[in-house]
């Protein structure tokens, strides 16, 4: 466990340049293909998102820059440093920090000790500091700190899942459809979250989402996934008003 | 049986739609328990004279059992109340052992009283109904005492250490050197060497959520550890060591188990929940067929024997001029080998708590824990599932390398005999009867099924209702399951479901866990 300690000094990396950048990247699962050759670029100090359909592959990208499954083909690199082959929890050291998909908070520890469980990995420097700033956050989880997380309501587990991942100060935070099963009203509170740190930390975020409307309006970029491939890309805002986008994400109301 | 009680209750709305709904689920179960019954308990084969075997009906049991099970069922739905509940059951099944020894003997001074106190409980039932039924009473306990009860049980944790510190001494002064060796060996140490086990399994199981049937293996390891190398190494190579065998091979035990518990780890890393317990299961079986099969490493079957016991460190508990009752002046006696043999366990049990306790608080035990709720959550915050799941396999496994060890040294001689399956099982039912990951419940859970089997010898008296052939101890493994079955039926997750926080910001809450649905594998 020592080994928390030891994290490597990555590069600073000045805003605008990229800090993650995927390179034809191909997964597999078994013999079936997932991603065919994705090439994608988070830079610093942005929002970018990838919104696509259900099994367009998108949740895989996430998971493969985690090492879990691993790509096949291509090269990932995280501020200059190739983690393709690194293990998961050598990745989450470079403070890549993830809210997966499904929240998985751990539904029998407390509050307070699930965000212990993300601070671990800092060794629990800056734990008071980074605490009092999720309860500024996240003012819910104040009220239900001592309470175990599997009683925790949808939103309130998907708050303490991106608090977790917070708990790491992480340079890169990956958010795995945030707005999953949530009311519309939670959902705008974790995006205002979201912006909020992106806005007075510089946090850089790579979002992936079905609600493409909330995730294109937050992002500065976008990606379009379908089928494993990248399709479309641009600002948030001309993805937002592309017809293409819109018959196929955004049509059938979403406000 | 049914119509007089129903004749006593008072009358409420619905309590025909009631009373019928409960005879008929009744009769239900007494049907389930007449088919299930028939093959089990109606036909007994004994041999006769002759040699041959003949078929002994015993119609009478299968009666008996279906009426308890009728007035079980027809309780539980026509009474509300708990204590009702209790107090009705347990009266009728009195008067229902009261019949048998009526019918299987004669009706004499024992089956009076079994009939007087079925009916005094029975009565007290119908008292403590009514009092429900008029005062709206649901609990004999008011607020007051219920706190003051709350009171009580903080204590209880040292008043159960100041009472398991003064056990053998408490028992020899009530029973003397003879009478008390039964009480604080088959009771104590025994109880003790299973809570033991129990607690090192905790971590693997309790803690870390991965699922072990081959624990036992590692307790065999301890055990043949110290036994060959009491008996083989230190005899041909420092012979002066030979007094102090045990507490030189004690670490060592624990960490040759260690050892094996990573190798194990190993090439489970990669398994989860049915298969990994799979795998573990085949371990503990080729750790066991090689004890049996390498006769000479092993000595197989025949297993070792004259294995040193444990001295006061340094002095033997011998008859001689330098052991240990001629050292402290004391007549000599097997007892005080007993007596320290049972603070020895006692002292390995308390480490293995506290070092339990303690981890729980630092970084690898949350891990643990953290591994046993979410895996995949777990490698997304940077832990080493690595290295936690083998730090979990080679500490759960020196525990039962130390309590290996003992055994050996206790016994004085092992065979592979002493390390089946049932062992793995037995230990790890304790470890789910008492709430995965409770210290408290794996207690409470080895008092309840080793020291209840032990009990079962003691139960003479039943002979008095079910006839001179019966023998309790003969029921010991329909007990055990029935036990289980009980138990997950009443509280799914164990006896003590409820996880202690290991760290609060404001305040302790009780949010039981077990309103809280396990983590996905």
């Amino acid at each position: 466990m020592s080994a928390l300690a030891t994290d490597a000094p990555a590069a600073i990396i000045a805003p605008g340049q990229p800090l993650l950048t995927v390179r034809g990247v191909k997964t597999y699962y078994g013999n079936i293909i997932a991603l065919k050759g994705v090439d994608l670029d988070v830079n610093q100090g942005e929002i970018v998102t990838i919104i696509g359909a259900n099994g367009a592959g998108k949740s895989t990208l996430m998971m493969t820059v985690f090492g879990s499954p691993r790509a096949r083909e291509g090269r990932i690199t995280f501020a200059g440093t190739d983690i393709t082959q690194m293990p998961t929890h050598e990745i989450a050291r470079l403070r890549i920090s993830q809210s997966p998909e499904g929240r998985r908070v751990f539904p029998r520890m407390t509050v307070y000790e699930n965000l212990q469980m993300g601070a671990s990995i800092n060794n629990f420097a800056h734990f008071d500091e980074d605490l009092a700033r999720m309860f500024t956050l996240f003012p819910r989880l104040k009220e239900r700190v001592d309470q175990r997380g599997g009683t925790l309501s949808g939103g309130e587990q998907q708050m303490l899942a991106i608090a977790r991942a917070l708990m790491a100060r992480p340079k890169l935070l990956l958010l795995d459809e945030p707005s999953l099963g949530l009311a519309p009203l939670i959902v705008k509170q974790i995006f205002d979250a979201i912006r909020e740190l992106n806005r007075s930390e510089g946090l850089t975020v790579f979002l992936v989402e079905q609600n493409a409307y909330h995730a294109l309006k937050l992002a500065h970029r976008g990606y379009v996934m379908v089928n494993g491939v990248i399709t479309m890309s641009g600002t948030g805002r001309a993805l937002l008003a592309d017809p293409q986008v819109r018959a196929a994400y955004l049509e059938g109301g979403h406000h | 049986m049914a119509a007089t009680l129903d004749a006593q209750v008072p009358v409420r709305p619905a309590a025909g739609a009631l009373l019928s709904r409960a005879v008929r689920e009744g009769g239900f179960a007494a049907l389930i328990t007449l088919g299930l019954s028939f093959p089990i308990l109606a036909l007994r084969t004994e041999q006769n004279m002759a040699n041959e075997l003949v078929l002994v009906p015993r119609w009478s049991w299968v009666a008996l059992l279906c009426i308890a099970v009728f007035i079980a069922r027809f309780v539980q739905i026509y009474f509300d109340n708990k204590l009702t509940r209790t107090l009705l059951v347990l009266g009728c099944f009195t008067l229902l052992g009261g019949l048998g020894r009526a019918v299987n003997a004669a009706f004499d001074g024992f089956a009076a009283t079994v009939f007087t106190i079925g009916l005094l409980l029975l009565i007290a039932g119908m008292v403590w109904e009514r009092r429900v039924e008029t005062a709206g009473v649901t609990t004999p306990l008011s607020p007051a005492a219920k706190a003051r009860w709350a009171v009580v049980t903080r204590y209880a944790g040292p008043v159960a250490l100041g009472f398991l510190a003064v056990y053998p001494m408490a028992m020899l002064a009530l029973a003397g050197p003879g009478g008390s060796i039964k009480w604080i060996d088959n009771f104590g140490i025994q109880i003790l060497i299973y809570v033991m086990l129990g607690w090192g399994l905790n971590i693997v199981v309790g803690l870390a959520g991965l699922l072990d049937l081959g624990y036992v293996a590692f307790y065999a390891v301890g055990a043949y550890s110290y036994a060959l190398i009491a008996t083989k190494v230190i005899p041909e190579t420092f012979p002066a060591l030979g007094v102090w065998a045990f507490w030189v091979c004690l670490p060592i035990s624990g960490l040759l188990a260690a050892l094996w518990g990573i190798i194990l780890g190993f090439p489970v890393l990669r398994l989860r929940g049915d298969y990994l317990a799979i795998v573990t299961l085949a371990f503990g079986e080729i750790i066991r067929l090689v004890l049996i099969n390498w006769v000479d490493f092993s000595n197989g079957y025949a297993g070792l024997s004259t294995i040193p016991r444990p001295s006061f460190f340094g002095i033997p508990f011998n008859a001689s001029d330098t052991g240990f009752a001629a050292v402290f002046g004391l007549e000599f006696s097997p007892i005080y080998r007993t007596i320290f043999l049972y603070y020895v366990i006692f002292a390995l049990a308390l480490l293995t708590a506290y070092v339990t306790l303690r981890l729980r608080k630092l970084p690898v035990g949350r891990a643990w824990e953290a591994l046993r709720e979410d895996e995949i959550a777990c490698r997304s915050l940077g832990i080493n599932t690595t290295n936690t799941k083998l730090t979990a396999f080679a500490i759960g496994a020196m525990f039962g390398g130390f309590a290996g060890c003992f055994f050996a040294a206790r016994q004085g001689f092992i065979s592979p005999e002493s390390f089946t399956f049932i062992e793995s099982a037995q230990v790890l039912a304790i470890v789910v009867l008492g709430g995965a990951g409770s210290l408290v419940g794996v207690v409470v859970s080895s008092i309840a099924l080793v020291g209840g089997f032990e009990i079962l010898r003691e139960l003479e008296f039943l002979k008095q209702i079910f006839g001179e052939s019966f023998d309790p101890a003969q029921y010991r493994t329909l007990l055990f399951g029935l036990a289980m079955v009980v138990i997950m039926l009443w509280k799914p997750r164990g006896l003590v479901s409820t996880r202690e926080p290991t760290a609060f910001l404001k305040e302790r809450k009780t949010v039981s866990s077990s309103l809280v649905k396990e983590g996905h594998g």
